[in-house]
């Protein structure tokens, strides 16, 4: 929780990454007052001040294993960003969130991971349709990155390539 | 059988770059242990009682001969010159160095092998009849779905990190030889009214801890949506399978607490959105897999071959081998051989560096250099002129691999259990000597007829004890070994889970016991009855009477 340095930002249009600082602050719990700006709030919290957050793109979400994307729905579309909490990098419920995001709900803006994200999840994460990339604090983000690039196709189809690799070979 | 093209070869070289660099990182204390884990489970790397165990990959139970050589290369250079075929249709070297498998790796890769989600809550390996595509009895040929079902898990994004362990059978035949009710799913290809070819879609079967034959949720999927729908039953599953308690996490449990009903109407309404997506198979890609398993140039044979019924008429031994283990064909003049690695004295499914090379000369011989691996853990040649088969046996006599006994009691299904396996309660292996070496005599063996009996070293079932018609599980009693017996589980398409007879025993009165309940099937059976319908007829009281009738057992 609270804010962390190193976060790895991927174009996924072109492909380049960057490390860039951290401007979000995820918060577990938001209080009655305004919510102060780049904060990132839990889904619940979030939907329970929809109306008041909705217009404000310095106000993201947070998702944990368990969280619904059904419960965000199209509300997705208009989101700066939205945050996915992996608590074990070995609790792949995020994955599902991620490309239920992109795929069902529309999200374009930026997908970080967060929680014990390291070099070898990036991949998948990646394909899933994350874009940024929160990596443990006592992990090499440098050496993170690589990660990325260590596949260069793959069988299925996913929100980096529509298409299975079985409609391109 | 499927050949890799640029894409696949690719994929599995840069999983063997991946893994070495996981491993390097580990060694230089970048990775911890806790971390590495799960990375190195996902490619086959347990760390076991006496060194790491690497479990190879062998897709649907297929191999060519140049990979059986490369398996016996790797037997030699880096383990100790054998390799232990697992239920899972895989093989297992139990004595690599860390250090060394990268290297293992990239030498697997050279054959088109991989370790890749042989272990792991992960898709793992798709397994098949290993008579697919030779079978008498085959309606549909499930290898190019085995191999579509293979790349559709492969580094699935998605479900990576799953609750638990996930695995797929697939049967294509009247018989099921896949054990296709006991999976996470079994698929059975069936045609509709129509004759399209589709799948009846079987889900929460399984053994372990809490065995349960699979629910049906969908009685017939057209195959174009066969990947798709997969998709559909894994995402409920990640979403929804429990993570709180690794006993609970296999998706049977999610199944059940759900039912089978809403847990169907879950997949189907994931499904609605996902139907007709990209992973809607093309004709092109099932034409383009299903190239690589057409039938081999067989010669047009008239149909039993005359020198070979003569052999069988005249010598007994080479009549009982055919009787055992040579299995129809759908070829006329042709027939399958099972090479029986069930040899009293040998762990049941080893075979050294020795044999594999021999069986692979055998394979290039007479076999179009193919090598098939059963769930029973025997090594199939699945296209042999019944001209060549008395060849065969004399070769697989040589080998070690001609013990008659395919389908009777001696035939032990048996994981490594105690000897090797850090989760075993139990040694596994010395029982099933003990139990082969009571029914050695080759007459008395044949008089018993078919008899699955499945040895397990503790609950994870890796010996299917539960589906054999006398299962034994060990189980820890205050730190010995003891063995719970069930009778009465079959696999097939009736397949049901046996009944534990009582209390456990110790290790030196097991084969006793089985003697005693083999002679209460002697004792009671009406002309040729075999041992399970004795056992259907009677129940388990007569069995439990004997085994019990003076206290042996303790608690
Ligand atoms: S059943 Fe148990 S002892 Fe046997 S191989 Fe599996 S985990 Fe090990």
């Amino acid at each position: 929780m609270g804010k962390h340095p190193h976060i790895i930002r991927l174009d996924r249009a072109s492909g380049h990454r960057e490390i860039v600082a951290n401007h979000w602050i995820r918060v577990a719990e938001a209080g009655d007052d305004a919510v102060p700006g780049h904060t990132l709030l839990p889904l619940k919290q979030w939907l329970e001040r929809r109306d008041e957050l909705l217009e404000r793109d310095d106000v993201g979400i947070w998702f944990a294993p368990d969280d619904e994307p059904e419960a965000l729905g199209a509300d997705a579309v208009r989101l700066a960003i939205i945050a996915v909490d992996f608590p074990a990098f070995t609790d792949g419920r995020g994955f599902s969130i991620g490309r239920l995001l992109r795929e069902r709900y529309g999200f374009t803006g930026e997908l970080r991971a967060v929680g014990d994200v390291f070099k070898d999840t990036l991949n998948y994460l990646r394909r899933c349709g994350f874009d940024a990339f929160e990596i443990r604090a006592d992990k090499d983000v440098e050496e993170a990155a690589k990660g990325l690039d260590d596949f260069d196709d793959a069988y299925q189809n996913s929100v980096d390539q529509p298409a299975p690799l079985f409609r391109r070979r | 059988m499927y050949q890799y093209d640029d894409y696949d070869q690719k994929i599995v070289d840069q999983r063997v770059a991946q893994f070495r660099d996981q491993t390097r990182r580990f060694l230089a204390g970048e990775l911890t242990g806790e971390e590495f884990r799960p990375l190195r489970l996902q490619n086959g790397l347990y760390i076991q009682r006496h060194a790491p165990m690497l479990r190879v990959a062998i897709p649907y139970g297929h191999l060519r001969s140049d990979q059986v050589r490369k398996l016996a290369e790797i037997a030699r250079k880096y383990d100790r010159g054998y390799g232990h075929f697992t239920t899972r249709q895989n093989i297992q070297y139990n004595w690599p160095k860390l250090e060394d498998v990268p290297e293992i790796l990239a030498e697997l890769a050279t054959v088109q092998m991989h370790a890749i989600q042989t272990s792991g809550n992960c898709v793992r390996n798709t397994t098949t009849d290993q008579f697919a595509g030779v079978a008498h009895d085959e309606l549909i040929d499930p290898r190019p779905w085995c191999e579509l079902i293979r790349q559709w898990s492969t580094f699935h994004p998605e479900f990576a990190h799953l609750p638990r362990k996930f695995k797929i059978a697939v049967s294509g035949s009247v018989e099921d030889r896949a054990a296709s009710w006991v999976h996470d799913i079994g698929l059975h290809m069936v045609t509709d009214a129509q004759g399209e070819i589709g799948f009846k879609v079987i889900v929460g079967g399984g053994l372990g801890r809490t065995p349960m034959v699979g629910s049906v949720i969908r009685e017939y999927l057209p195959r174009w949506h066969l990947l798709s729908y997969l998709d559909a039953i894994l995402r409920v599953y990640n979403r929804y399978g429990r993570r709180d308690n690794k006993y609970k996490a296999r998706i049977k449990i999610l199944v059940k607490a759900m039912t089978p009903e809403a847990f169907a109407a879950k997949v189907e309404a994931e499904w609605q959105h996902l139907q007709d997506g990209p992973m809607t198979l093309t004709q092109t890609e099932i034409d383009r897999v299903s190239a690589f398993f057409t039938a081999p140039a067989y010669e047009r044979l008239a149909g039993d071959d005359a020198g070979f019924l003569q052999l069988k008429a005249e010598n007994k031994a080479f009549a009982r081998w055919v009787q055992r283990n040579v299995f129809a064909h759908k070829q006329p003049g042709y027939a399958a051989v099972t090479l029986s690695l069930k040899s009293t004295g040998i762990a049941p499914g080893d075979a050294t560096a020795d044999q594999l090379d021999g069986v692979a000369d055998l394979a290039d011989r007479y076999a179009f250099g193919e090598v098939r691996v059963s769930h029973e853990q025997n090594l199939i040649l699945a296209d042999v002129r019944q001209s060549d088969l008395a060849a065969v046996w004399d070769a697989a006599k040589k080998l070690g691999f001609a013990t008659p006994n395919i389908g009777l009691i001696t035939d032990i299904v048996c994981c490594p259990g105690g000897d090797f396996c850090d989760l075993a309660n139990a040694k596994s292996i010395p029982i099933a000597e003990g139990v082969q070496r009571i029914f050695d005599e080759e007459d008395y063996l044949f008089d018993l007829g078919e008899i699955d009996l499945n040895i397990s070293g503790c609950m994870n079932s890796c010996g299917h004890h539960h589906v054999g018609h006398i299962g034994i599980l060990g189980v820890d009693k205050s730190g010995s070994e003891w063995y719970q017996i069930s009778l009465g589980g079959r696999q097939g398409h009736a397949a049901s889970l046996g009944k534990v007879i009582g209390p456990s025993f110790a290790q030196d009165d097991v084969p006793a016991v089985i003697k005693q309940i083999i002679d209460v099937y002697v004792e009671q059976r009406l002309a040729d009855e075999r041992f399970i319908d004795v056992f259907d007829r009677l129940g388990i009281e007569p069995f439990k009477a004997r085994v019990y009738q003076k206290e042996r057992a303790h608690g």
